[in-house]
């Protein structure tokens, strides 16, 4: 009954709206049989508790990524932040505002989920803010145009999560759980960006152009998203394979992107939009969209700091940071004088 | 114990802001459950963070925050004793009882 | 409507729906400029819910009014497509975003105004104003919750915070006077029984809430300034608001016709 310029709103349009999630959200305890010895619950695939015995590497190594992950959240606040003011119309500045305000929420459940690991957030804030810690490197690019809000949430949150329904499956807990919440709530970011490609693209001559414009520039960088190839050789060294030894990574890099990809050119084609890549083309063979090499200079440049908004980004993040620095001295002052008061009156 | 002469050390930020776990009843006649933790500089703000935070798409009617400090949990190492003790004595259980089937209320 | 005919009732209705709106509007606007700047991520999300609740209100009272003046626009109508002369909020909520002490200080002014507002709004003879109220008058608590606490913070905290602080109610204090003064379009309103209060009719309460709030957070009352604000309800406004229009309206502005 759909012909094909309806989107059917129940056809899954992310990973979090595909069986994978519904799976991936499910845990069954077996502890009780298992033990808990760390070794013997990653191979039964259990999940680690906060207070459960673990190698100081793989707590290092999930502090690493969680805390890159919570980073990525707060700063990808800002090139969709940058659009509220100026948002087309006051339904979309609603969207747009509950969908940055979600963002700040999953740094929030992020930073609470590494906290469990034995690290205070100022810590990571401070890691952050002085640059040891990374946040992904898809934020180091520009909004140019309104419907950049559409790609981000189309192509960078659509990427994001289908990262992230497999770490719903991580091993550690506390993570796989604000993963589940995450996911859940990104659903909603992804679909809002495809809609607004979704009018932009049935709209004027102008807009139309807006929108290809959008999706040529934020492709390339969105399969970057899923980092440097890991397949076959690669996969069995450094990272990755340590992280899938202990379920914190579940799918390889390559295999994520090609699930993306496989996922969104249909989507592309329903939009309308050409995506910027001559080699993209179905590979019945395979089953899967074949698509042209990446350019892995550009993304390491943009990692190493060299990217369009690397110091805009830190330097706004840090800025807020600072001019805020009295307001939390005076809660804490506050916070003292009552807590005395308390305590003298008891 | 002296009396605080100085700003202690960290004041000036959040770093000594306590961390609170938050415990939010999805709807009436459920219990707290616990969604996860926030820092605060104290109680009631401590409560509305929680507000912002965990509630945003109507999660929640009612709110509890708890120093993590002040929560004392078991060990995994307690499990055993703590736990199994419980696993015999299945007439807790109401499904344990036979009783016949046009009873209506049990 | 030709000059020197009195406008109909449904139009003074109109007039005075809408000031309320541009009110919820240029704030929403003025708090969405917090995301990304807040002194901690909580307030982030703090401000945000205060900016989508007053965006809400904007929104459900522009609807009305585009019944009550005839006209049938929509929201966006009124908020993307009038220019400055035609915006009737206050001077208050389109000043510049300042430090955080001054955003407390309006927010603590501008909520309990709109508390003694909705308030006198719950009665309304039109069932949306009075609905619109209905909601509102929930969501102003919070708004005004949310100041009280951090007033009390930055009054009796550091010596820079309090400082900072009391400078924040002296900077508010001009803007004050507008919001309660009895303009044209709130005449018309109560006639009409579309509020049953004046608006200098909510002074005492809306700033009785204050001064508690400024006493218990070991602030004082700033004296009495020496200019205040006057002309927004006629459209007369401060050098920010065409600013603020510019940022708000430019895409929409540069795309007439399109949907979005």
């Amino acid at each position: 009954m759909y012909g094909n310029d309806v989107i059917d709103p129940n056809d899954p349009l992310n990973a979090a709206e595909t069986p994978a999630y519904d799976e991936a959200r499910q845990h069954e305890d077996r502890r009780d049989e298992v033990g808990g010895g760390f070794d013997a619950l990653i191979a039964a695939d259990q999940r680690i508790e906060p207070r459960d015995a673990m190698p100081d590497k793989y707590r290092q190594t999930l502090i690493r990524q969680i805390a890159q992950h919570a980073h990525s959240e707060i700063i990808g606040m800002q090139p969709e932040g940058n659009w509220i003011t100026r948002a087309p119309s006051l339904r979309r500045k609603a969207i747009l505002t509950a969908k940055v305000q979600d963002e700040a929420g999953h740094g929030l459940y992020l930073y609470s989920a590494a906290e469990t690991l034995g690290i205070d957030r100022a810590e990571l804030l401070d890691r952050l803010h002085n640059g040891t810690q990374k946040y992904s490197s898809i934020f180091n690019y520009p909004t140019l145009t309104w419907a950049d809000c559409g790609a981000i949430g189309w192509l960078v949150d659509g990427a994001a999560i289908m990262n992230q329904v497999p770490l719903c499956r991580c091993s550690y807990g506390p993570y796989a759980r604000a993963m589940v919440r995450i996911c859940k709530e990104e659903s909603f970011h992804q679909r809002q960006g495809f809609e607004i490609l979704w009018v932009l693209s049935r709209g004027t001559e102008a807009q139309r152009e807006m929108a290809q414009d959008a999706a040529n520039r934020w492709w390339w960088p969105a399969l970057m998203m899923f980092g440097p190839p890991d397949s076959g050789e690669a996969a069995s060294q450094g990272h990755t394979a340590q992280s899938m030894a202990w379920g914190i990574k579940r799918f390889s890099n390559d295999d994520l992107r090609q699930k993306f990809v496989d996922m969104t050119v249909p989507q592309a084609q329903k939009l309308g939009l050409t995506l910027p890549d001559p080699d993209l083309r179905w590979n019945e063979e395979r089953g899967h969209w074949d698509f042209g090499p990446i350019d892995w200079d550009e993304f390491w440049r943009v990692l190493r700091g060299d990217g369009p908004c690397n110091a805009e980004r830190i330097s706004q993040r840090r800025r807020a940071h600072e001019e805020g620095a009295w307001v939390r001295e005076a809660a804490n002052a506050y916070a003292a004088k009552h807590v005395r008061s308390q305590e003298s009156a008891a | 114990m002296s009396e605080p002469t100085a700003v202690p050390a960290g004041a000036h930020d959040e770093r000594s802001w306590p961390l609170w776990e938050v415990f939010v009843r999805g709807k009436r006649g459920l219990a707290h459950t616990h969604v996860g933790s926030l820092h605060a500089p104290d109680a009631e703000m401590a409560l509305r963070n929680g507000r912002d935070v965990y509630t945003r798409r109507q999660e929640g009617v009612s709110i509890w925050v708890v120093r993590a400090d002040d929560i004392t949990a078991s060990s995994p190492d307690e499990k055993d004793s703590f736990f199994d003790p419980a696993a015999d004595k299945i007439y807790r259980h109401p499904s344990f009882y036979d009783v016949p089937e046009d009873v209506e209320y049990l | 409507m030709t000059a020197g005919s009195a406008p109909s009732p449904e139009a003074g209705s109109a007039a005075y729906v809408l000031a309320v709106a541009d009110d919820a509007m240029v704030y929403a606007q003025r708090l969405g400029e917090w995301l990304t700047n807040a002194p901690q991520i909580e307030e982030d999300m703090a401000l945000a819910n205060v900016s989508l609740d007053l965006l809400g209100q904007a929104r459900a009272l522009y609807a009305r009014v585009g019944e009550l003046d005839g006209s049938g626009r929509g929201e966006d109508d009124y908020a993307m497509f009038r220019d400055e002369r035609q915006w009737r909020n206050v001077h208050l909520v389109e000043q510049e975003r300042g430090d955080f002490a001054r955003e407390m200080a309006r927010m603590l002014w501008f909520a309990s105004y709109q508390h003694e507002l909705y308030a006198a709004q719950l009665a309304s003879s039109d069932p949306v104003v009075a609905g619109v109220a209905g909601k509102a008058a929930k969501e102003v608590r919070y708004h005004l919750d949310h100041a009280r606490h951090w007033v009390l913070r930055l009054g009796d905290g550091t010596d820079e915070s309090h400082r900072r602080m009391q400078a924040a109610l002296e900077w508010a204090a001009p803007y004050v006077d507008e919001l309660f003064d009895d303009h044209a379009a709130a005449v018309t309103a109560v006639e009409a029984g579309l509020v049953a209060r004046l608006p200098s009719e909510l002074r005492e309460a809306a700033q009785g809430r204050v001064e508690a709030v400024v006493s218990e957070a070991t602030l004082t009352m700033p004296d009495p300034p020496t200019w205040r604000s006057r002309g927004g309800r006629d459209g007369i406004h401060s050098r920010p608001m065409g600013y603020l229009l510019a940022e708000l309206q430019h895409i929409s502005r540069s795309h007439p016709g399109a949907t979005w």
